[in-house]
């Protein structure tokens, strides 16, 4: 993203065969979409761009006048710690569990929603409140939820403990990061889907049906194939969000116990403790590390990105 | 008759997901802070665990957590409204105009709607030192803007394009002038779809935390998440639970409101602006 050139302005660059009509209504798209194009790119591509400048130095806040040429070596030092590593690794665990489980639980709501006639609106409303929540609070309710002293978690599962301590150990605070996470964006994919949904013509799956096809094969042969386009995007989307999971692990164990994402990391690095050198390095590593998994999702499914965002 | 009763469990399955852990939040609030601390498990507050509303006037007493709402309010409406237009302006030239260019802004939005927001605030937070919007409400309202801006334009370029644009030309030739046909017949059509994005941008801005937690250092801009998490200390496991769980409430309302008002628009514009396939 930081490599894309600015759309080209001058006058010269216009081709010659444009009529002057063409040209005038270039010239008034170019300076409609100007305020955006400049308000995302100050708040991103030059920040990025001071962050690779940045990552180069030996600079900390606490001691700004220390500040030293060090080349690669911060990234040196982060590729070599076994801390970015395991934190890598952790986050990877978290994109990958709870997009797996949102797509599952997400498919059954968006075919509920689908079917259903009766509270429609009852339904909608109450889905769209986990996906208005602040992801804080839903971090918080969670937290207090599994805490052996004042929630309900232990009270209810049976093969528990009462005194079971969910945020002791590395697993069950995971899970309990991961359940937070899950409820707060599974209402996101499941609305998703139920627009892919509805583009799965009705005549399609009657004829299947007509055909004698088990409910589990118009699932499988009819209904997914048809809405690949809709949970390709969805899978993307939550992907390069949960990659980038942060408020909870701050919320309900601080990165306590091994739960720390590398979004986490990055932060602990740069606005606690001042490494502003570290930092950026860790900042640029992040951010290549989401386009690695995007280019990856968008290959590995063949995500057609474009048919699925424009034109129908 | 099998299909309708899985249908029956499914809805019924929706409702516990998504309200037993809201149900939960609002029992915790009214649990009292003595029952907190000698530890008070189970969902609903135990028979003289009760703090009425207590705990909702300690929070809204507390200097701190009003001057949280006043900020979150300020500063997410100022992001709303000013997103809003200009993503309205840039919807409109996608949605109607061909021009040089059209690819880049599409791909610069969506490659934005992608990005690792954790690795902009090292940069950001030094920038911001130096242009003095540290600890400001610009500080936080033009971050907001540059990332609400790619779901707002993609959804009202989505909406724009659905739009009879004839029409215009229609009420024009029935002897309206342009100034009416705009007011009369677009506003109209585009309305909705203004108004979804501007919803959809509220939220974001509202649930914002990693630049609310690292752009701010005092109460004279920190938002409501970050004034929740650093609510009383900064050790996880000892947080005073009911205090919170009232002051989550709170911020949860406006949020329920605009649900309950809006919910239509809300599912029409998620809908339409992610997948039009």
């Amino acid at each position: 993203m930081t490599a894309v050139t600015a759309p080209p302005r001058s006058e010269g660059a216009a081709k010659p065969e444009l009529s002057d009509r063409a040209r005038a209504e270039t010239r008034l798209g170019q300076r409609l979409v100007a305020p955006a194009i400049v308000l995302m790119l100050v708040v991103t591509a030059f920040p990025m761009i001071r962050a690779l400048y940045l990552s180069l130095f030996s600079y900390s806040l606490t001691a700004p006048e220390d500040r030293e040429f060090v080349g690669l070596s911060n990234y040196l030092t982060a590729l070599t710690d076994s801390l970015f590593w395991r934190d890598t690794f952790v986050t990877v665990l978290y994109m990958l569990v709870t997009v797996s489980v949102e797509l599952v639980i997400g498919f059954v709501f968006a075919m509920v929603m689908h079917r259903v006639v009766f509270a429609r609106g009852v339904i909608r409303t109450s889905i769209l409140i986990p996906y208005g929540i602040i992801t804080v609070v839903s971090g918080f309710a969670w937290q207090f939820a599994f805490s052996f002293q004042n929630g309900f978690v232990n009270d209810w599962l049976p093969f528990l403990d009462t005194d079971f301590n969910w945020f002791g150990d590395t697993t069950p605070a995971v899970i309990a990061i991961m359940v937070s996470e899950i409820w707060k964006t599974t209402p996101f994919m499941s609305l998703l889907l139920l627009a892919g949904l509805a583009q799965v013509s009705e005549d399609m799956i009657e004829a299947a049906k007509v055909d004698g096809a088990t409910w589990w094969q118009r699932l499988w042969k009819v209904i997914l194939p048809n809405m690949r386009a809709a949970i390709m995007v969805a899978v993307l989307f939550r992907a390069l969000d949960a990659y980038r999971i942060f408020d909870n692990i701050f919320v309900m164990t601080s990165g306590a116990v091994n739960t720390e994402s590398i979004s986490f990391l990055t932060y602990r690095q740069t606005i606690e403790q001042f490494q502003l050198g570290i930092g950026s390095a860790l900042s640029v590593l992040l951010f290549l590390s989401v386009l690695v998994i995007a280019w990856l999702i968008v290959k590995l499914f063949k995500v057609d990105l474009a048919a699925a965002r424009q034109e129908g | 008759m099998r299909q309708k009763i899985g249908t029956v469990i499914g809805c019924a399955l929706i409702l516990a997901w998504c309200l037993l852990p809201v149900a939960w939040i609002i029992s915790l609030s009214f649990k009292s802070q003595t029952a907190i601390t000698n530890g008070s498990p189970g969902f609903l507050p135990a028979s003289g665990d009760s703090a009425g509303w207590q705990n909702y006037q300690d929070v809204l007493d507390n200097d701190q957590f009003r001057r949280a709402i006043i900020n979150s309010v300020g500063i997410s409406l100022i992001a709303t409204a000013l997103s809003v237009i200009i993503a309205t302006l840039a919807a409109y030239a996608i949605a109607r105009l061909e021009f040089q260019g059209k690819k880049f802004v599409l791909t610069t939005a969506l490659a934005i709607a992608m990005f690792p927001v954790v690795s902009l605030v090292g940069p950001l937070f030094d920038m911001w030192r130096t242009f003095g919007l540290y600890d400001t409400w610009p500080g936080l309202i033009i971050p907001y803007m540059s990332f609400t801006l790619p779901l707002a334009i993609w959804t009202l370029s989505a909406f724009f394009r659905e739009i009879p644009w004839e029409m215009e030309q229609a009420a024009q030739v029935d002897g309206a002038t342009s100034w009416q046909a705009f007011r009369k017949v677009i506003v109209p059509l585009a309305a909705p779809g203004v108004f979804t994005a501007a919803i959809l941008t509220f939220f974001f801005a509202w649930n914002d935390f990693v630049f609310g937690i690292s752009l701010t250092s005092t109460e004279r801009a920190r938002p409501i998440p970050a004034a929740l998490s650093f609510f009383v200390g900064s050790d996880p496991f000892n947080r005073p639970a009911s205090l919170l769980a009232a002051g989550a409430v709170v911020s949860t309302i406006p949020i329920i409101v605009i649900v309950l008002i809006f919910q239509r628009k809300i599912v029409a514009g998620l809908t339409s602006g992610a997948v039009k396939g």
